[in-house]
């Protein structure tokens, strides 16, 4: 496990990241908590001349919500995330999500920005964030620029990036009222990526009918995907258990996940519709403690 | 019986302060002046020849030293063989070249060597190396590979069977069957696990060129095993071979046999005159380190209607690997088919092993080596005579278990003591059984599944003796040694031929010390691990180390308490016979004010003008300890599991252990032995699996792939000792580095399809993933 040699870059300011970027493009890698990026290295998988070290830029590590959008900075840890108060209140489902990736030494060192910028088509936030209908903001010498999450993940390991450009943060548009929010994971072992993950999100208005219904899935697919399925079927109701439990059948509806050594693809689509089921259930009763 | 100080305490591990605050020192702690690092290339095919290797552009890189190929090697270190020649059973002659020159038979078949000045440049050197490969047809699969017509893996064995070994013990098994009121067929895979000891296998080599020494130090079990070995392969003499086996960071079996690696380093280190060193990436280790288990059975078990198991006919397939490794035809023959009675009364078992070799990675001892595998079937074989009659599965163990010790097993065994019942009603009581299956009919009414698995075992360990190791074949024989040193001021030096490495026998071994000399427990040190320093031993495997090196440890400090009584009977002038000794002190009988402590004795040893006529000077004993027989724990050990109806992941409810294992020295470190066994053994059972692919690529070589379970995923082990002391040792200890391994797998396995019983369920093979459940289910149609 020896990567091959190359040149380490340690910009102290965002402005410098990005003049390195410019400059070295295609032929570096940023380097934010490490834990996808040097396996591969190790493996000799991925080979990069230069490696830019992005540790030092304290700016881009921030939970704050401004107007009615939560901005999470790209170099913001997991377990950052997991613990913010801000987010606890006011973002639950993140913070539920990042608590439920790799194990603590993982969440202590990798970042919101190296998750979604490395796309592991098993990734636990993409879910979330499908769910949450959350923007990428990209930044480069040239300009800045915002990207949908569902828009920005285009397959496995694959983004709408330009390697001139650096993900400078995650935005997420709050949601307010009586909102109940869950993220169901599916692991055989702890600490381990999902075997399906489901988040879940439910809006109540005032009646009780349900306003809003997200359900953002992960490793069904090359990348996250919403269960529309689902929503359509259950938007606009007074949602009971016996809706959810039909509701969730639609789940895989159109999937074709992976198989591979630990499941089927037909073990996880089964497995998406049951958490699906699980993920809204919980969302519903939380949604209804709020209404 | 004098209170004891020592003994049978909850003492902490005193290597623990080293090892978790960094301090300890592995073989990749070590750097010599000088040192060059070694890479290994290994094979792209698992079967193919090699038609020709260019090494020219690898060798242009700066900072590389040289590559080195099968040609450069294959006259100058000998191939290995096994070191378990089973006898009457046909064994091929197979050799394993350190570097292969003609074919790659696996993957992990090592093609050529790169040594550079940092192990970076070496690893780059190696993508440097161009290799010509011809593709030979793969065989992973045992069935296919004993086929007519399935590629040949070694000119030796022409249709790929390394061995057949055959037992039959007791009546013959028609004519029970004949007599029995039923006769069921069954067959049950028993896959592949792979070892990933903690620390990978590495070795650093330092040759002298004017003195012709060698020195190695090698991640070993048994560094004394390496030695001679190696000292064959390598034609250096043993005298002037030193292998050093430093803190060994976890074995479970898979450091006990002697590889290529570490002749090739050792090789290059005379070579080139600068040490060589070499260290497994995590990678190399998953593909090139030994794996275990991997057998396929067909059994057939006559019982009579009330559940008495009266016959088994087992035939087994072991896979071996490509090659066979230094003890690997023993383990699944003789330290399986001998097991194959267990802790019932069978009155015939005939079984019949074929050793097959397949294009995937050598297998040999994993932790249990045997005795897992003969475990899970015959408590496979209770559950599902159980099944078959309606019976509980506990009343089926009941009509079966062996009733009292010694005895004899129909394989040949004698079993030494044990309360078999007792132990087994007990745990059934902690593990609230009865009122489990009550809990379990309710659930089942509500939907749940909820399964009840018990696993009785016994276990042939304390690997010894030496007459019986070397009637089945075994190179060597099978004693311990050690030596016990008094040194002027009274402290103790303890040097055995055991190699603890991690099993906390440098505190169990200093606890039998200071309670057989009297002695403060802080004035033993236990020395292990260095050829130079220790007496011959063979070394720490098969829960071996106490009972054999702790009893020649034992031994010795009785024989050094013996000399110390006459010297302090001179001392005290008087007679040897009236002399006794307690708490460190020597005194006349009677007279306890006419007393000697046993540091004035040591210092009286050395200063010598006081001894008794004849005595020689010093206070030291060596004892070559070979027992009469092995030592057999045993236990019951009960597992309570609930599948989740969604997602089908099984969880652990309640998991019991109880264990005879003789003597229990310290049950601090006895009850980690047991917790980590069972969490090893349960681990087979619902998490690791080796995957090869048709190719004979390695699908699981990381441990992202290869599902080792957290501290999060395992259970609450209750772990209980019942002491019934062995006979065969001096002092009445069994073993337990494995008994968990070897309970727990079929306890798990059993608990799980018990869940699932009531919905037809009779048979699954592991692991028992919740997908693998999912799919059971749905293939039987059944909508849980
Ligand atoms: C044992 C283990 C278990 C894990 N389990 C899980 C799990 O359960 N769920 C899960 O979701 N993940 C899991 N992960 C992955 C983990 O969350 C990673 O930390 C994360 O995917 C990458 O974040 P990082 O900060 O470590 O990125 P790095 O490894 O530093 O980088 C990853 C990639 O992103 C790029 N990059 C990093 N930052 C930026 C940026 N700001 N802008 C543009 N590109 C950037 C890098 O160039 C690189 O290509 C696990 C990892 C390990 C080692």
């Amino acid at each position: 496990m020896y990567p091959p040699s190359f040149k380490l870059l340690v910009p102290q300011s965002l402005d410098e990241a990005l003049k390195m970027l410019a400059e070295h493009g295609g032929e570096a890698k940023l380097l934010a908590g490490g834990h996808s990026l040097i396996p591969l290295m190790k493996l000799r998988l991925a080979r990069p001349a230069y490696v830019i070290y992005l540790g030092k830029l304290k700016e881009l590590s921030y939970i704050r919500e401004e107007g009615d959008t939560i901005r999470v900075g790209a170099l913001t840890t997991h377990s950052e995330i997991e613990s913010s108060e801000l987010l606890r209140e006011r973002c639950p489902l993140l913070a539920e999500t990042a608590s439920k990736i790799g194990d603590r030494q993982v969440r202590n060192m990798g970042t919101i920005g190296g998750s979604i910028a490395h796309a592991d088509p098993a990734a636990d936030y993409p879910a979330a964030l499908v769910a949450l209908e959350a923007e990428v903001v990209l930044k480069s010498v040239n300009g800045e620029r915002a990207v949908k999450v569902s828009d920005f993940i285009k397959g496995p390991y694959i983004t709408d990036i330009d390697p001139q450009e650096l993900i400078t943060e995650i935005r997420i548009p709050v949601v307010n009222g009586a909102v109940g929010s869950s993220y169901e994971k599916l692991v055989f072992r702890a600490s381990d990526f999902a075997i399906v993950g489901v988040a879940a999100l439910i809006v109540l208005g005032k009646d009780g009918t349900a306003e809003r219904v997200r359900v953002g899935m992960t490793g069904v697919a090359e990348g996250p995907v919403r269960a529309q399925g689902v929503e359509e079927e259950l938007e606009g109701k007074k949602i009971t258990e016996e809706d959810i439990d039909k509701a969730s059948k639609k789940a895989s509806e159109g999937l074709n996940p992976p198989s591979d050594i630990r499941a089927s693809s037909e073990y996880r689509k089964a497995m998406a519709e049951a958490l699906t089921r699980r993920a809204l259930i919980k969302a519903l009763s939380e949604a209804k403690k709020k209404a | 019986m004098p209170e004891r100080r020592y003994l049978g305490k909850r003492i902490k591990r005193r290597e623990d302060l080293r090892l978790l605050t960094g301090r300890g020192l592995f073989v990749d702690d070590l750097s010599l002046p000088g040192t060059v690092y070694a890479a290994f290339l290994r094979s792209s095919y698992a079967h193919a020849r090699i038609k020709s290797i260019d090494t020219t552009r690898a060798e242009k890189i700066s900072g590389v030293i040289g590559v080195f190929t099968g040609e450069y090697f294959k006259d100058k270190v000998q191939p290995l063989m096994t070191a378990w020649a089973l006898t009457g059973a046909d064994l091929k002659p197979i050799k394993w070249p350190v570097v292969v020159h003609d074919k790659a038979r696996f993957i992990g078949d090592i093609v050529a060597v790169a040594v550079a000045e940092d192990p970076y440049t070496a690893y780059d050197a190696l993508e440097a190396i161009e290799v010509e490969y011809e593709p030979l047809p793969v065989v992973t699969d045992m069935e296919e590979a004993v086929k007519p017509g399935a590629p040949v893996i070694h000119d030796e064995a022409p249709n790929n069977v390394a061995f057949t070994w055959r037992l039959t013990g007791g009546e013959d098994f028609d004519s029970i069957a004949a007599k029995a009121d039923h006769v069921m067929r069954q067959r049950l895979v028993n896959h592949r696990l792979i070892p990933s000891a903690m620390e990978t296998r590495g070795a650093l080599a330092h040759y002298n060129a004017s003195t012709g020494e060698l020195t190695v130090w090698v991640t070993s079990q048994n560094p004394h095993v390496h030695r001679l070995i190696m000292s064959a392969s390598l034609g250096i003499p043993e005298h002037k071979l030193r292998v050093i086996a430093p803190d060994v960071g976890g074995g479970f079996g898979s450091k006990i046999p002697v590889y290529p690696g570490e002749l090739i380093v050792s090789r290059l280190a005379m070579d080139l005159g600068r040490p060589v060193k070499w260290m497994e990436t995590r990678k190399e280790n998953f593909m090139g380190t030994h794996h275990g288990r991997d057998h396929i059975t067909d059994f057939e078990v006559a019982y009579t209607r009330k559940g008495e198991v009266l016959g088994l006919r087992v035939r087994t397939l072991a896979n071996l690997g490509a090659y066979l490794s230094t003890a690997a035809p023993g383990v699944p023959t003789i330290l399986y088919g001998t097991m194959l009675s267990g802790p019932y009364k069978i009155k015939s078992v005939d079984v019949e092993v074929k050793g097959v070799l397949t294009n995937t990675t050598p297998v040999d001892a994993y932790r249990g080596a045997g005795r897992p595998e003969a475990t899970y079937l015959l408590e496979r074989v209770m559950d599902l005579v159980a099944r078959e009659l309606g019976m509980d599965p506990a009343d089926v163990r009941r009509v079966n278990l062996v009733e009292k010790a010694p005895y004899n097993a129909v394989t040949g065994l004698i079993y030494d003591s044990g309360r078999y019942r007792e132990v087994f009603e007990e745990a059934l009581k902690r593990a609230e059984y009865s009122k489990w299956r009550e809990i379990q009919s309710k659930a089942r009414k509500e939907g749940r599944l909820i399964g009840i698995g018990i696993s009785s075992y016994i276990e042939m360990c304390g690997l010894a003796p030496s007459r019986i190791a070397r009637a089945t074949g075994f190179g060597l024989g099978l004693w311990e040694s050690a030596v016990v040193r008094i040194h002027p001021s009274g402290k103790v030096t303890v040097y055995t031929g055991s190699h603890p490495h991690g099993q906390g026998e440098e505190t169990t071994f200093a606890q039998i010390v200071a309670e057989e000399l009297g002695v403060p427990i802080e004035d033993v040190e236990i020395v292990h691990g260095d050829t130079a320093q220790t007496p011959f031993g063979m070394g720490t495997y098969g829960s071996r180390t106490t009972p054999v090196g702790g009893g020649a440890i034992a031994l010795a400090a009785r024989r050094v308490k013996e000399k110390a009584r006459r010297i302090a009977a001179s001392l005290l002038e008087a007679r040897v016979d009236d002399v006794e000794y307690s708490e460190g002190k020597f005194y006349v009988r009677g007279h306890p004010e006419k007393q000697v402590t046993i540091q004035e004795v040591a210092l009286a040893s050395y200063t010598a003008d006081k001894l008794p006529e004849g005595e020689e000077p010093g206070l030291e004993a060596t004892v070559f300890y070979d027992p009469e027989n092995f030592t057999f724990p045993y236990g019951t050990h009960v597992c309570v599991v609930e599948i989740d109806k969604e997602t089908f992941k099984p969880k652990i409810l309640r998991y019991v252990a109880v264990d005879d294992i003789g003597v229990v020295v310290n049950p601090l470190i006895a009850e980690g032995q047991v917790h980590g066994g069972v969490i090893q053994g349960l681990a087979q059972a619902l998490y690791e699996y080796a995957v090869f692919d048709e190719a004979g690529n390695l699908l699981t070589a990381g441990f992202n792939d290869y599902m080792i379970p957290t501290a999060i995923d395992t259970p609450n082990v209750e772990s209980y000792f019942v002491e019934t002391p062995s006979p065969h040792n001096p002092l009445g200890v069994k073993g337990v580095g494995e008994t968990g391994t070897i309970a727990s797998t079929a306890a798990v396995v059993n608990a799980v399809l018990d869940a699932l019983s009531h919905l037809g369920i009779k048979h699954a093979d592991m692991p028992l993933t919740p997908y693998k459940i999912w799919e059971i289910l749905k293939e039987k149609g059944v909508k849980a």
